[in-house]
């Protein structure tokens, strides 16, 4: 690496890929920097090591979004005895377009706007890369997807300073601008079941009782008092199904069981915060509690039990994965717990009673990032009013 | 006797520490010591002796520009042999050449006790809050805190460091309890109590930053807005003890030089400001710290030891060159105190380990929580605070408690930062600033 470093610095032929010679090099080798002033000796985490570990978190879920494409796939062409190795791999066909257009977009504008700023590359969208592919419906057209990834990263990151500087979740924009731009393709029965082939495999036709929709788009259009929901080849699902995630939904959010792993990994290891993840459960819950203790027809999904709630659609995942964000969440510890369960409560509660959409996740994290620093103000203020009674 | 518990913070073990019988080196006799102003903050030097010219122990070698009355003494009787100057003549060091006759200046003490601290030199040990600096003469302090504990990474116990003085603690105290309205705060570590019947004593428990002053007083009386405190450590108290009973100062100082680096870690009593060579001898890929790795000052092998005066670090500059994605290292060797590594896993956290002074990463905005506010057991929201103050927003400053804070406060969260900002040199430039819209 050293012998082609000079071409990179200013003046070299390729001074214009400075910031990328730059982020291969620290990507690879540790950099020998010192400081003269300051303290001498720097713990050994950095950025790297802490998005990398949320990344590892997100493997199991990664991992078992791809067996669960397959299941649906081939459950909908009824052939659910396909093997989970064909399902792995048909899963592995399907999604890695939509990895790679998300960190080649992604990747491609942050590595310009280092550039243009003179400055290292930032490590944040190594996470906001692979939440996309498992937030965005499997049939989202890949250029949708890049159009929303480029849009989300310029607009809701960059022009803020990069990593550590966003208001919004980057990835939840992503979602957010797809939705908005095109509703057509991220919800209702088309969106969530890749029923045509990935790549030329696993071709066949879809069975007569194929329903695409995901249990909560089942719920919100549910007419009578009764709600039973169903998986895609027509059978009814439950509970189990919900929690260990064989049901139609966006790639990454299904599992209950992978979701969780990912959230002891993230606890475990520090990353991030069990006062939001516990506070956004304990919302959610007490909202869906709340509406099912007053079930109605006019809104179905009041008729879902509270835990079925938590299990199904993007709510866990959310928790786990969005609402944890440092950087676009409440910084102080009383501020977290009212982060999430405002997180929580309104997810439900747009759930329920917002038929227009199905799931509310995306929008609560949404909204409460935007008040996150209002809640984090009205604390610290507590603090400074109690300095100044202090002095008196 | 209050007891003070602390939670917040961490003991950061590294090699190279004094063995529990470490050899005391005998004196080691230095012709040469030097001063450096830097040392002692908030002072603009003015010179009272020109090169060549002869000065006894304890005699002023320079004034402060905007208070006469304070002083700065020479450790030794001798000739200056040299002013260092550096960029626009700014003052670096002013070196002194003993001559071995021990001629010391004999203060007056039937002045009040605030005149001979001032013409003994010894002022310039103390430090105020606000903005860590050599205090005023004007302003009297709320209360005066003293430090008996060091819990910095390879530090000597203060008592220790102490000992030779110790006889002398309990007129320090009277002394300091003179020259305050309020009470003599002095913090022990558990089982290091003294009785000193001036002074509240208090036994303070936990990790470092416990045994800062500031972070005492935090803990005991917060500084607030107007207020003005006093910080210094056991063994100052002791020189203004020696003073305020014989009418001289012992410019001797014990030092422990310690650290990977050094073959065989040991304790020697040296005159202050003495040349780093003649403690330890240079080497390649060493760095060479005056002070302990958090607070220190980075010297070469030519350099001088530097206020405090009690301690000498030397580590490895770059351990491991061109680590191989070090990123992703499971080497439990690579410290950290997350638990992102394997460092806890394998139970090494509480073991002494080999740092380097690598940053181990980028600069980077601030991502990860609480990193800052679990390092610094104050009521003050630390992360808020430090965005405040490179906002340069005086008024959230203010209100967030820039008043208790100096930068030996923010040390060890620059340890733990993985965004690997210098908090440090922020919340110095910080109360540099503060101080210059103030005063």
């Amino acid at each position: 690496m050293d012998k082609i470093k000079p071409s990179f610095r200013p003046g070299g032929k390729l001074a214009k890929l400075e910031s990328v010679y730059d982020g291969m090099e620290t990507f690879l080798f540790t950099p020998n920097e010192t400081r003269s002033s300051g303290v001498h000796v720097h713990d050994g985490n950095d950025m790297k090591r802490t998005m990398i570990t949320v990344v590892v978190a997100l493997l199991p879920c990664l991992i078992f979004a791809m067996y669960n494409i397959g299941l649906q796939h081939f459950m909908a062409i009824g052939q659910p005895d396909a093997g989970v190795f064909s399902m792995l791999v048909f899963g592995l066909l399907a999604m890695l377009p939509v990895i790679v257009v998300s960190y080649g977009v992604g990747l491609g504008v942050e590595f310009i706007a280092a550039q243009i700023h003179h400055k290292e590359i930032q490590e944040g969208f190594l996470v906001t890369g692979l939440l996309i592919p498992l937030i965005v419906p499997i049939n989202t057209p890949l250029w949708m997807t890049a159009v929303a990834t480029a849009f989300a990263v310029i607009f809701a990151k960059e022009i803020f300073g990069g990593t550590g500087m966003n208001i919004f979740n980057v990835a939840l924009i992503t979602r957010a601008v797809l939705f908005f731009s095109y509703p057509s393709k991220m919800s209702g029965d088309a969106a969530f079941v890749k029923t045509d082939s990935a790549f030329g495999f696993g071709d066949g036709q879809v069975i007569d009782a194929f329903t695409g929709a995901t249990p909560l788009g089942q719920a919100a259009t549910n007419v009578g008092d009764q709600l039973s929901l169903v998986g895609v080849d027509g059978s009814p699902i439950g509970m189990c199904d919900a929690f260990m995630g064989t049901i139609a939904g966006s790639p990454g959010e299904t599992s209950m069981v992978c979701i969780l792993i990912g959230a002891v990994i993230l606890l475990a290891t520090g990353v991030a915060s069990w006062r939001v993840m516990l506070s956004v459960f304990v919302g959610g819950f007490a909202m869906a509690s709340l509406a099912n203790a007053v079930p109605s027809a006019t809104y179905p999904g009041s008729l879902i039990d509270p835990l079925q709630h938590l299990c199904l659609g993007g709510f866990a995942f959310a928790a786990v994965f969005m609402a944890t964000d440092p950087v676009t969440g409440c910084r102080t510890h009383v501020g977290q717990y009212i982060y999430g369960f405002m997180i929580g409560v309104m997810a439900i509660l747009i759930r329920v009673y917002n038929s227009g959409y199905p799931e509310g996740a995306m929008m609560a994290i949404l909204l409460m990032n935007a008040f996150a620093p209002l809640i984090d103000h009205c604390v610290v203020s507590f603090n400074i009013k109690r300095r100044l009674n202090r002095a008196k | 006797m209050s007891i003070i518990k602390l939670k917040k913070g961490f003991d950061l073990k590294l090699n190279g520490a004094l063995a529990s019988d470490e050899p005391m080196r005998a004196e080691v006799a230095s012709k040469l010591c030097a001063i450096v102003p830097d040392d002692f903050h908030g002072i603009v030097p003015r010179l009272d002796k020109k090169e060549g010219e002869h000065v006894k122990a304890g005699e002023t070698i320079y004034h402060d520009k905007e208070h006469d009355a304070i002083k700065v003494a020479s450790p030794l009787s001798g000739i200056i042999k040299e002013v260092k100057r550096g960029e626009r003549r700014k003052i670096e060091a002013i070196v002194i050449e003993g001559d071995g006759s021990g001629d010391a200046v004999s203060h007056d003490l039937s002045k009040p006790v605030k005149d001979v601290l001032l013409e003994s030199g010894l002022w310039v040990m103390l430090r105020q809050r606000p903005y860590d600096v050599v205090p005023s003469p004007e302003a009297t302090p709320r209360d005066i805190f003293v430090t008996a504990i060091d819990s910095a990474p390879l530090a000597m116990s203060l008592i220790k460091a102490a000992e030779p003085l110790l006889q002398y603690a309990a007129r320090g105290a009277e002394a300091l309890k003179e020259l305050t309205t309020g009470e003599v705060h002095v913090c022990f570590a558990p089982g290091e109590e003294m009785e000193l019947p001036a002074a509240t004593c208090h036994t303070v428990k936990g990790p470092h930053p416990a045994g800062n002053a500031g972070v005492q007083a935090a803990n005991i009386a917060p500084v607030n807005k107007g207020e003005v405190v006093w910080t210094l450590d056991l063994v100052t108290m002791c020189r203004i003890g020696e003073l305020m009973t014989t009418g001289k100062v012992s410019y001797n100082t014990r030092v422990a030089v310690v650290g990977e680096m050094v073959d065989k870690p040991y304790v020697a009593d040296v005159v202050m400001g003495c040349p780093i060579a003649s403690l330890v001898g240079g080497k390649d890929n060493a760095r060479i710290i005056s002070g302990n790795v958090l607070t220190g000052e980075k010297v070469e092998a030519d350099g001088w030891l530097r206020a405090p005066y009690r301690q000498v670090t030397m580590i490895p500059e770059i351990g491991k060159k061109d680590e191989f994605m070090g990123w992703a290292s499971l080497n439990p060797s690579r410290f950290s105190i997350y638990h992102m590594f394997t460092t806890w896993l394998c139970g090494k956290l509480s073991k002494p380990c080999s740092m380097d002074a690598r940053l181990k990463g980028g600069e980077r905005a601030i991502v990860r929580l609480d990193e800052y506010d679990n390092m610094l057991p104050m009521d003050i929201y630390a992360e808020f605070l430090i965005k405040a103050i490179i906002a340069f927003d005086i008024d959230k400053m203010e209100k967030l408690g820039i008043y208790e804070v100096a930068p030996e406060d923010f040390a060890l969260a620059e340890y733990a930062d993985t965004s690997k900002l210098e908090l440090q040199r922020i919340v110095r430039e910080g109360l540099d600033r503060m101080r210059a819209e103030m005063c």
